[in-house]
């Protein structure tokens, strides 16, 4: 409803432009030239308008929905009969929505005094429930304003740019990976989160109060393709050194660690296994086995990997502890197993862990400080799962059943310090790209 | 009412006019370029280069010491160079048979010939997947007919992908700006040089090419800049072996956060495209003629004999092949699961805090590309006519400048985005410019990227008006400013169109603003696609093939519309 009234604004003024200037015909049966320029005007005004129209005819609808899908985030186990609910509910659910929507708004708690806006900088990535995100709202009278500033490394380099003016006032999104690069840079304000205690094993700053409040983890791990095993009958790569040997040539592919995350996190773990002077010799065996890189995680899973939708050629592929009950999630029909599956040898994945601090110069302080403890809360931490597919630090905070049944958690994932990685890391990518890319 | 002099004698007084307009026009599109790209591009080399405030160029020593920086420059050289070659021979053909024939669907193919220019990297890689994988139907197709047990087409990650893709990309550059402008050529040249006894080929080459290299070099020109400063193709589809320039300076800038190094690549770039800018003034300067352009009534007809339906006919199977085949394997893949990803867009099933309902993403996008289409048009026309007056005076003085801004107006172009982006974080923060967070800052930088286009499609056609004309009207009476809207609007109207699915293409496809800002909630459909694309699963998978498939309907729709704004004698110019 906000983007219609540029776009009528703007196609009432094109219409009007258009409007003001008297067709004359100048020369006999030709006319203006001037004409073509009005009816590009015009063409663009009224499709402005209609746009406008739809979109705001559009919005009231799309909130309707969100209404009603509370219940269905908690009862995943009923998916057969979820995944037809909705749509029947969806309908009878839209003439109540005006009444659905302003309820909400009513409370007493709406005070006179006009909302606050609390930006919040953060990776693409990002994404919550609608409902869990309105409630903080509500209760403390905010509008969050959420930038989202490219991938992680780039949000990173933007946040240590604009270090001394900077664009929002916290900044979620770096991981254990980069988080000496923000500590270093000195972007972050001090702040110790109140009402949730977060287990030491993912503290990223040993300072007190602490600059980072950690908030999530992932673990990188290789996923495969459980059809393509089961019909060529082989056996599973149980360690690293597995994935060296003949049998497996040719099946795995990777992301470049220095151009994505997941690629660096496992890059790491092979560091942390072999050591820092043997994992090279490691990737020459992986390169001589015929293993492919690619640029991004989206190349890799979407394309060249055989249990996506893309259905590439490779059974093998690098990516999250968290794409089996994804796959589960989002598939187009009812599953009860997951098609893909992890491997969990020792080493075999790195965990990642995500942190949130408050940016020095932040000009909502207070408020900054109530959305680091709402991240940390059970209710944030219960929704992340379903909505980032990353696991909650929070330890109160329940896995969702579709988590429970299908997520595969490695009993030992390879782990770094974060100042060794921060030492060492640009020497170790140039190394790794030096043996497997050139 | 009298004056003192009952003769008003101003002998200069049009001649001051004359020259005082296309001067102060030129500081429009001038002060934008200043504001939004000179300043932040200033702000970011001072700061990687001179962040103590003394100057520190040994990033320059080290890349050029660097045998890797040389090879990578070397690769951005020459595929931008083959790639621009390869476009050439692929467009001019169908070119050519744009230029001279009126077919039927000849708007729709080429409106759909534009869709390719729109689409994510990564949409176009999983439809060459689809099309020529290892999975792929041709695959598929050629092994069941041959029998074969291995894939016989193993093209992607290899270099042939990347050149396929830059055509595949720049075919519609070529087709438009050499097609249209072909389309105004007058044919009584060729049609005398035959008479007089010269052959086919002879007429082309001494008559025709001539006659079309402002097109052709215009063309080529934005071909070149678009393949050096490549990055998602070469990344997306080429894989890890492949590096150029651009690519090089995102992983310096982003990953590594080596910024002395990232703005002496940066530099490195700008400087090529300028050296390549001024060497195409020059060319530009000889080849550029006045031209008797011709209405298109009068030079397009209908095909009558049997080579030209022919001709006809293996081109349009040609362009079908090439760059609709993809598309359809992305329509198949996207309809490959059947309708529900289709109905999963319009349900906020996730109930997601940043759910945005298709039509909301398709009005963002449109808005934006209005904004960018009229912003850009009025800029590019502003420089384009300066440009073309000031070279067509005799005055030495005046063409010594024009020379000089012709460069400068391409610059935006060649400059990475993501080294732009990190300037407008330091450089656009405080008030009156504190637009770094603003979603007004998505126009703005497709216009600097559309800009240069607008500019390159009006010159040649402005360069071809025939001073004469102008000067006629300016002795009968005419101000400068009716003889622009009188003599120059009519002929370079259809260019203007040209121009104006250009920058409508480009805002559509987003060109590296998505490495650019900070984007508040204001999500375009490439935004959509991209954050389908981040998640496993089949629905999400299916929701992006579908997004996908709806930004190339509503890029066609658009570009369709675009084309059809012109009716009238005058317009069909």
């Amino acid at each position: 409803m906000i983007l219609s009234h540029p776009g009528i604004a703007l196609g009432g003024f094109f219409v009007a432009i258009s409007g003001s200037r008297n067709i004359r015909c100048r020369r006999g049966k030709q006319m203006s030239s001037i004409h073509i320029v009005k009816r590009l005007m015009i063409t663009f005004g009224t499709a402005s308008i209609l746009l406008a129209a739809c979109a705001s005819a559009a919005t009231p609808a799309a909130t309707a929905p969100s209404a009603t899908k509370a219940p269905e985030l908690t009862a995943p186990t009923a998916t057969p009969k979820a995944t037809v609910a909705p749509k029947a509910t969806v309908a009878p659910t839209a003439t109540a929505a005006p009444t659905a929507t302003t309820a909400p708004t009513t409370t007493p708690a709406a005070t006179s005094s006009a909302p606050r806006t609390l930006t919040v900088m953060t990776h693409d990535s990002f994404t919550a429930s609608d409902d869990v995100l309105k409630a903080f709202e509500q209760a403390n009278n905010v509008k969050l304003n959420i930038l989202k500033s490219g991938d992680a490394g780039a949000a990173l380099n933007k946040a240590i740019l604009a270090k001394g003016n900077p664009l929002a006032d916290v900044f979620y999104g770096v991981d254990n990976s980069f988080i000496s690069r923000a500590l270093e840079a000195g972007i972050y304000e001090p702040y110790a989160v109140t009402g949730a205690s977060i287990p030491a094993e993912f503290s990223g700053d040993t300072a007190n109060p602490p600059q980072v409040t950690a908030i999530d983890y992932g673990d990188v791990c290789i996923n495969y393709d459980k059809a393509y095993f089961a019909q060529k009958k082989l056996a599973l790569p149980k360690t690293l050194d597995d994935l060296g040997k003949p049998a497996y040539k040719g099946l795995l592919v990777v992301e470049n660690p220095a151009t994505s995350s997941p690629g660096l996190a496992f890059m790491l773990a092979t560091v942390a296994h072999f050591g820092a002077d043997k994992f090279l010799d490691y990737w020459k065996q992986l390169k001589a086995n015929n293993i492919k890189v690619v640029d991004g995680w989206d190349a890799a899973y979407n394309t060249e990997f055989s249990g996506s939708a893309g259905k590439g050629s490779y059974p093998l592929v690098l990516s999250y502890a968290s794409s089996p009950p994804a796959e589960v999630v989002f598939a187009t029909t009812p599953l009860t197993v997951s098609p893909i599956g992890t491997l969990l040898g020792d080493d075999m994945c790195f965990r990642q862990i995500e942190y949130v601090g408050v940016l020095k110069g932040a000009k909502n302080l207070d408020l900054a400080h109530k959305f680091i403890d709402f991240l940390a809360s059970a209710k944030f931490q219960e929704d992340m799962p379903l909505q980032m597919f990353v696991f909650p630090v929070n330890p109160q905070a329940a896995l969702p059943d579709a988590f429970i049944k299908y997520a595969q958690i490695p009993a030992k994932p390879a782990r770094m310090p974060a100042d060794e990685i921060a030492k060492n890391r640009d020497a170790w990518i140039q190394s790794w790209t030096e043996t497997v890319t050139h | 009412m009298t004056t003192g002099n009952t003769i008003v004698t101003q002998p200069d007084q049009r001649r001051k006019g004359f020259t005082l307009s296309p001067l102060a026009l030129v500081v429009i599109p001038l002060a934008f370029l200043s504001a939004f790209y000179f300043y932040p591009i200033f702000s970011i080399v001072r700061l990687s280069l001179a962040p103590a405030g003394t100057l520190d160029i040994s990033a320059f020593g080290k890349i050029v010491g660097s045998s890797y920086y040389l090879k990578t420059l070397w690769f951005t050289l020459w595929q931008a160079v083959v790639s621009t070659g390869l476009t050439l021979a692929a467009g001019l053909p169908a070119a050519y048979v744009f230029g001279h024939y009126n077919f039927r669907g000849k708007g729709l193919l080429r409106a759909l010939s534009t869709v390719p220019f729109v689409l994510p990297t990564v949409v176009v890689g999983a439809a060459f997947t689809s099309l020529i994988g290892p999975n792929g139907v041709l695959n598929t197709l050629l092994m069941g007919v041959m029998g074969l047990e291995k894939p016989p087409i193993q093209l992607l990650g290899t270099i042939w992908m990347i050149l396929l893709a830059h055509v595949f990309f720049n075919f519609t550059v070529v087709l438009r700006i050499v097609g249209s402008f072909w389309a105004n050529l007058d044919q009584s040249l060729e049609n005398a040089a035959a008479v007089l006894g010269a052959g086919r080929l002879r007429r082309f080459v001494e008559i025709t090419l001539p006659l079309l290299s402002p097109a052709i070099l215009a063309a080529g020109l934005l071909v070149f800049i678009f393949d050096f400063t490549s990055f998602g193709v070469v990344l997306i589809l080429g894989g890890s072996q492949f590096a150029t320039l651009e690519v090089e300076i995102y992983r310096q800038t982003v990953n590594v956060f080596n910024l002395p190094v990232a703005a002496a690549l940066s530099l490195i770039q700008v400087l090529f495209t300028l050296l390549l800018t001024i060497v195409y003034t020059r060319l530009q300067t000889r080849a550029a003629r006045p031209l008797n352009l011709r209405p298109t009534q009068q030079t397009l007809k209908r095909a009558t004999t049997t080579p030209a339906r022919l001709l006809i006919g293996a081109t349009v199977t040609f362009m079908l092949l090439l760059l609709i085949a993809p598309l359809i394997a992305l329509v198949v893949k996207a309809l490959g699961d059947g309708v529900q990803p289709l109905s999963e867009l319009f349900i906020n099933r996730r109930g997601s805090y940043f759910y945005v309902p298709p039509v909301v993403a398709i009005q963002n996008s449109l808005l934006i590309a209005t904004a960018t289409v009229l912003a850009s048009l009025f800029l590019g026309t502003i420089a384009a006519s300066v440009l073309a007056y000031a070279g067509q005076t005799s005055s030495t003085m005046r063409i010594r400048w024009s020379a000089f801004l012709d460069p400068i107006f391409m610059l935006p172009l060649g400059t990475s985005a993501v080294t732009l982006g990190f300037g407008y974080i330091i450089s656009l923060d405080h008030p009156p410019l504190d637009l770094r967070a603003s979603p007004i800052l998505l126009p703005i930088a497709h216009t600097l990227v559309a800009f240069p286009f607008v500019v390159r499609s009006l010159l040649p056609v402005l360069r071809g008006i025939r001073p004469d004309l102008r000067q006629s009207a300016a002795v009968l009476g005419a101000s400068p400013w009716r003889v622009w809207r009188e003599i120059d609007l009519p002929i370079v109207a259809r260019a203007m169109l040209v121009a104006a699915t250009f920058a409508f293409a480009i805002s559509m496809g987003e060109f590296s603003a998505t490495a650019l800002v900070a984007r508040p909630e204001f999500p375009t459909m490439s935004v959509v696609i991209y954050r389908f694309l981040g998640l496993p699963g089949a629905l999400n998978y299916g929701q992006a093939m579908v997004m996908s498939a709806i930004l190339m309907l509503v890029c066609s729709a658009g570009i369709i519309l675009i084309e059809r704004a012109r009716f009238g004698d005058v317009g069909e110019f």
